[in-house]
């Protein structure tokens, strides 16, 4: 039944993984056709294939290990430098708003100083 | 930080992530020492091309160095560098892909192999290899970044799915096409052969 083939060819790359659940009826066709079978053949050879490329390395041009491991140092440097900086500034905003605060302290006692001079009867 | 690691031997490498978890420097880089050769294996094989490798293993061990205190040890310390290297590769390549002047066929070939090991296992599977890196190479990214993650390394669909930001099904859709188109570039030259017979 060549149109149940062809209907059968579009799941295989599905059914040749065993954690896929397979419908009934594509596994009995399957069992049954030996077309099917063949191309279900071709898959696990191609996936058994596949896993074996796990196997090869490609080796990495000379001078890559170092060049990585100076980008992750001039990476933690910047960090550092960064987090310096931003204690820095939290100091600085801190000393500022501190000196702010202290001012406009300041300034509203003497406004109520002279608030209260002005009120009293001489 | 001080560290021990790369001066008293080899230690297992799950001590040595969990010192680099802990912030040793030196912990971290004898991670990148022990594991740059398979992340740029893995990196070659998702772009295709050596220059973008090269990027993608500098900025995946970048990200990995500033997100290693997140890495929470319930998953392999190479599987967590994967899925890394799988979302650095799709980043290159996206910024790449209008540029991309360098193919594969400009990268050498795969040297070390443990195949090469057992020169039984050669004999059989050389040519096969070789024909599947081939048609590997062949696939349109978005499929074979799929093929390589899950029909190569072993990652599952949700692994992979979360890293490449799409939905499991599409990630499943996506896998059986880039399959079928491999089976296609494998076999079809045989077919024809055989039809012509």
């Amino acid at each position: 039944m060549p149109t149940q083939c062809d209907e059968i060819a579009v799941l295989l790359p599905q059914v040749v993984d065993s954690s896929e659940p397979v419908a009934l009826p594509v596994q009995r066709h399957v069992e049954s056709c030996l077309r099917c079978q063949a191309e279900l053949a071709r898959y696990r050879r191609m996936l058994r294939g596949l896993q074996l490329l796990r196997t090869q390395y490609f080796e990495p041009t000379p001078g890559m290990l170092a060049a990585t491991l100076a980008s992750i140092t001039a990476a933690s440097e910047r960090r550092a430098v960064n987090s310096v900086l931003t204690k820095r500034r939290l100091a600085y905003a801190g000393a500022v708003a501190g000196a702010v605060a202290a001012a406009g302290t300041t300034t509203a006692a003497l406004l109520l100083a002279r608030a209260k001079r002005r009120t009293v009867p001489v | 930080m001080a560290s021990d690691f790369g001066a008293t031997g080899p230690a297992d490498l799950a001590d040595v992530v969990a010192a680099a978890r802990e912030g040793d420097r030196g912990a971290f880089d004898e991670i990148v020492r022990r594991t740059y050769v398979d992340t740029y294996t893995l990196a070659v094989r998702l772009t295709a091309t050596e220059e973008d490798a090269r990027d993608v293993v500098q900025e995946a061990y970048l990200r990995a160095w500033k997100g290693i205190r997140r890495f929470r040890g319930d998953a392999q310390f190479s599987t967590w560098m994967y899925r890394i290297t799988a979302n650095t590769a799709a980043t290159v390549s996206s910024k790449r892909r209008r540029q991309r002047t360098v193919h594969i066929d400009d990268v050498a070939d795969p040297v070390e192999t443990e195949v090469a090991l057992h020169p039984e296992l050669a004999t059989e599977n050389t040519e096969l290899l070789g024909r599947l890196s081939a048609a590997l190479d062949e696939l349109p990214p978005r499929l074979r970044t799929l093929v390589v993650l899950k029909d190569v390394y072993g990652l599952s669909h949700e692994d992979i799915a979360e890293e490449l930001g799409i939905s499991v099904t599409a990630a499943k859709v996506r896998l059986h096409r880039g399959r079928k188109r491999m089976r296609d570039l494998l076999y079809e030259e045989d077919e024809s052969h055989a039809d012509a017979v």
